[in-house]
């Protein structure tokens, strides 16, 4: 017995609703992220990651009023991601009451910034996201790249260099995205994901390409992910959150049930 | 009836806040007045990073004799969270070695980086998620919560006090037993954050809020 391997339903949020559609059995969700959240939690997730899409600065706004209201009602981890580029959006969304945020893009362009991110704030609420795609040709040894603007965009950046990097320059933890994957629901890119874990000392979060409980099973027992992040198996009610924990709980990892 | 949660610069002092806000309709009041904190009712030293900057901003608001004082007094009730319960020990290993404030006796030491799980793969430092607090000794703060229950943590280093009577918690992670609560007389100090630990947390925080030590 010991720690648990955690399950993290993603919410994408888009001028304070959620969009994609969530489904839960029997409820047709409009998308209130509040709402949402709870219910969530009620059912066992060990985390809530929120993930900002919107546009423009001023419905911006909206977003923090909407991390202010989970923050008031779920006490669970709250990581918030989306349009982070400076301390004082981290500080903004932190004293909304986001227990970490996670940088993508601005990490890229600019590495210094998670440095200076984890010096102020504290490593413990630094989340480093990496959109990875793998690369190499067929028998080629496996490599992964690190790509921006939703994987359109190649950097030159090695995957696994790139996430050793910033967990020197202090990121807490790594929210692991196969570009290759996303939305295919054919599973985890397994061998990215524990060359990452295997390489940092910090926890590594799978995401991108979850279509069955045994992808999640597999993203702990084979690419070594401390925890799975999905978002439409969820939504959608494929499955439960408490169904996918016992579901893992059965096959020997340790979740908190 | 007012709840102060000292502000001595360091962490996101807003979960703890509205955690207890949750469970009480007492005054909660994030401060670093010295009168409001000596004003208060009960205390919470909550901390977060590096125990080097948590002890030195202690020192640099000028509130480090005033927590010492309210420690020796023990005329109210305090709930150190995280880096404030290790704040409470002799010395930390953290930052090449730093003396605390020394209420309880022990040290906080470094988890080795060369930890398995049942998978092989390699355990993680920080102790991050959710892991089970196995409650050591009868505490009126466990009243109403299950034995070995979920906790959530996130920490780099771990407590080993030296005196058993003080050890209330311990978690186990890798082949380390960390004391994950401890106290004595008025103060109670968790090595897990409470105000993310979902239920368990909150009535964790409405027994603090309750307790008449």
């Amino acid at each position: 017995m010991g720690l648990a391997k955690r399950i993290i339903p993603c919410l994408d949020v888009d001028a304070g609703r959620v969009v994609k559609g969530v489904n839960f059995i029997g409820i047709r969700d409009a998308g209130d992220p509040v709402e949402i959240a709870q219910r969530y939690n009620q059912q066992g997730a060990d985390e809530i990651t929120f993930l900002d899409i919107t546009a423009s600065h001023e419905d911006r706004d909206t977003t923090v009023g909407m991390v202010e209201r989970i923050a008031g009602e779920v006490f669970i981890p709250l990581t918030v991601g989306g349009g982070i580029r400076s301390c004082d959006d981290i500080r903004t969304m932190l004293n909304a009451g986001a227990d970490k945020v996670s940088i993508n893009t601005a990490a890229v362009t600019n590495p210094d910034f998670v440095h200076e991110a984890s010096e102020r704030f504290g490593s413990q609420c630094i989340v480093v996201a990496i959109d990875a795609k793998k690369v190499s040709a067929e028998g080629e040894p496996d490599r992964w790249e690190i790509f921006t603007h939703g994987g359109r965009r190649p950097t030159g950046l090695d995957a696994v260099e790139w996430a050793k990097k910033m967990v020197e320059y202090g990121a807490g933890e790594l929210l692991l995205t196969s570009m290759d994957r996303d939305g295919t629901k054919v599973g985890f890119d397994l061998g990215v994901t524990l060359a990452i874990s295997e390489a940092v000392s910090v926890p590594v979060i799978a995401s991108g390409g979850v279509g069955n409980l045994d992808h999640l099973v597999e993203g702990v027992t084979k690419g070594g992910a401390d925890a799975v992040l999905a978002a439409s198996i969820f939504h959608f009610g494929e499955y439960t959150i408490p169904e996918a924990k016992r579901y893992m709980a059965e096959r020997g990892i340790e979740m908190r049930l | 009836m007012t709840i102060a949660v000292i502000d001595y610069g360091m962490g996101n002092l807003h979960s703890v806040a509205k955690a207890l806000e949750h469970v009480t309709h007492e005054n909660v009041i994030i401060t670093r007045d010295p009168r409001c904190i000596r004003g208060a009712t009960r205390l919470v030293l909550p901390g977060q990073g590096a125990i080097r900057d948590c002890m030195g901003e202690l020192e640099r608001t000028d509130l480090r004799g005033l927590v010492q004082d309210l420690l020796a007094r023990q005329d109210k009730p305090l709930l150190g969270i995280c880096v404030g319960q290790q704040m409470l020990l002799d010395r930390s290993e953290e930052n090449g070695g730093i003396d605390c404030l020394g209420f309880l006796a022990g040290d906080v030491k470094r988890f080795p980086a060369d930890m398995r799980d049942d998978f092989d793969h390699r355990l993680k430092v920080p102790h991050m998620g959710w892991n089970l607090a196995h409650q050591h000794h009868v505490h009126p703060l466990w009243e109403g919560i299950d034995q070995d229950e979920h906790f959530y943590f996130v920490h780099s280093y771990y407590v080993a006090a030296t005196d058993d009577a003080t050890v209330f918690g311990t978690t186990d992670y890798g082949r380390v037993t960390a004391h994950v609560a401890i106290g004595r007389d008025a103060t109670f100090a968790v090595q897990f954050h409470p105000e993310k630990s979902s239920r368990a947390g909150l009535r964790l925080l409405e027994n603090f809020v309750n307790w008449a030590p």
